[in-house]
């Protein structure tokens, strides 16, 4: 049994305590905007939040989270959509969309950090989630379009 | 003739002896006369010596503002940075990533994942730099028990023993001698007077 907080829910899960949390949250929660990407923490696109801080829920142990509050792409926005989210629609980033999900989710805890972050503190943020469509530019333009209100990084 | 050989015989003595008076001066000052336990101290320290400049040590007592991987020291893929507190950046912390254990994927985990800080840096040092900056305050030094303590029972050094699999499914290697020994080689060395190599 494991039991932790799921986008302000408490859960009650009944797992082996070595189970991937990505797997308890897409087959055992059915929360499936977590994508499996890798399955080794080399690609970031099941990143999710544990007490507001990123990580890799595709070799985090459910286990190991016990009595924690995780937070996934579903209850990243409070009341409606996340800043980012928004700057995500408005800059057309995705492309497949494949890893947007664990794109979004990093890029959120970097906001988080560091709210009106450098150009080098999003690469040293983003670095290690991958997008094979290579949509990395477009990235970069949502965070500093939720960051500062303009696609370049100058305030608006 | 004669007389100009015995000067140039006196001058080569007096020159002698002042580079031998020099010489022990020296050693004495740093504590390194070659004693019979001095002579046992350095002799353990030579076996002390291969662990830590192991890539299992090494790769997290860099001097960069990165860590390495693999038994070629690597930067770390993902261009991973060290971050303020070494424990990555604000975003992009080891525990993003490395978990409280190994992970059969090859990812290596530990509770305590993270680098060695700068001041303790040990790459591009030679051994007896390396074995000066163990006790040097100004490089993090620690006291002899606490290094004992760090060297023999630390959890995080203690994984260099136990460091599982790479990403290849290859288990990593690991220093020659074992963590007992390892241990009972620092306690025998500071016990001896803690010598370092010149």
């Amino acid at each position: 049994m494991a039991s932790f907080v799921v986008n302000g829910t408490t859960v009650l899960v009944d797992v082996d305590p070595d189970t991937p949390l990505l797997w308890v949250l897409r087959d055992h929660l059915h929360l499936p905007g977590t994508r499996f990407g890798c399955g080794a923490a080399l690609c970031g696109c099941c990143t999710v939040h544990v007490d507001g801080e990123a990580r890799r829920s595709c070799l985090l142990p459910v286990g190991d989270i016990e009595g924690r509050s995780v937070t996934t792409i579903e209850g990243l926005g409070t009341d409606g959509l996340h800043p980012l989210q928004s700057a995500w629609l408005e800059v057309d980033v995705a492309q497949c969309g494949y890893c947007q999900s664990g794109q979004i989710m990093q890029a959120a805890a970097l906001l988080k950090a560091i709210p009106q972050p450098t150009d080098q503190d999003i690469d040293d943020a983003m670095t290690g989630n991958l997008c094979r469509c290579g949509t990395y530019q477009r990235v970069r333009q949502a965070i500093k379009l939720a960051a500062f209100g303009s696609i370049d990084g100058v305030p608006r | 003739m004669i007389r100009n050989w015995t000067f140039t015989v006196t001058a080569l003595l007096l020159v002698t002896l002042g580079m031998m008076t020099a010489t022990f001066l020296a050693t004495s000052l740093r504590g390194q006369a070659q004693t019979p336990d001095t002579q046992r101290s350095l002799a353990y320290f030579d076996r002390i010596a291969p662990v830590l400049q192991h890539p299992r040590c090494m790769n997290c007592h860099t001097s960069t503002d990165f860590p390495r991987q693999g038994d070629d020291s690597h930067p770390h893929i993902m261009n991973v940075k060290r971050g303020a507190e070494d424990l990555g950046t604000a975003a992009l912390q080891c525990s993003t990533c490395h978990q409280k254990a190994n992970s059969a994927s090859g990812v290596p985990g530990n509770e305590v994942w993270h680098l060695a800080p700068l001041r303790m840096a040990w790459e591009g040092l030679s051994a007896g730099d390396i074995c000066r900056s163990l006790t040097d305050p100004a490089k993090g030094g620690m006291t002899y028990e606490r290094l004992i303590a760090h060297m023999a029972t630390d959890h995080l050094v203690a994984w260099a023993w136990q460091p599982g699999n790479d990403l290849a499914g290859k288990p990593r290697s690991t220093p020659l001698i074992s963590h007992g020994d390892f241990g009972q080689l620092v306690r025998d060395w500071v016990a001896s007077g803690a010598a370092c190599p010149s």
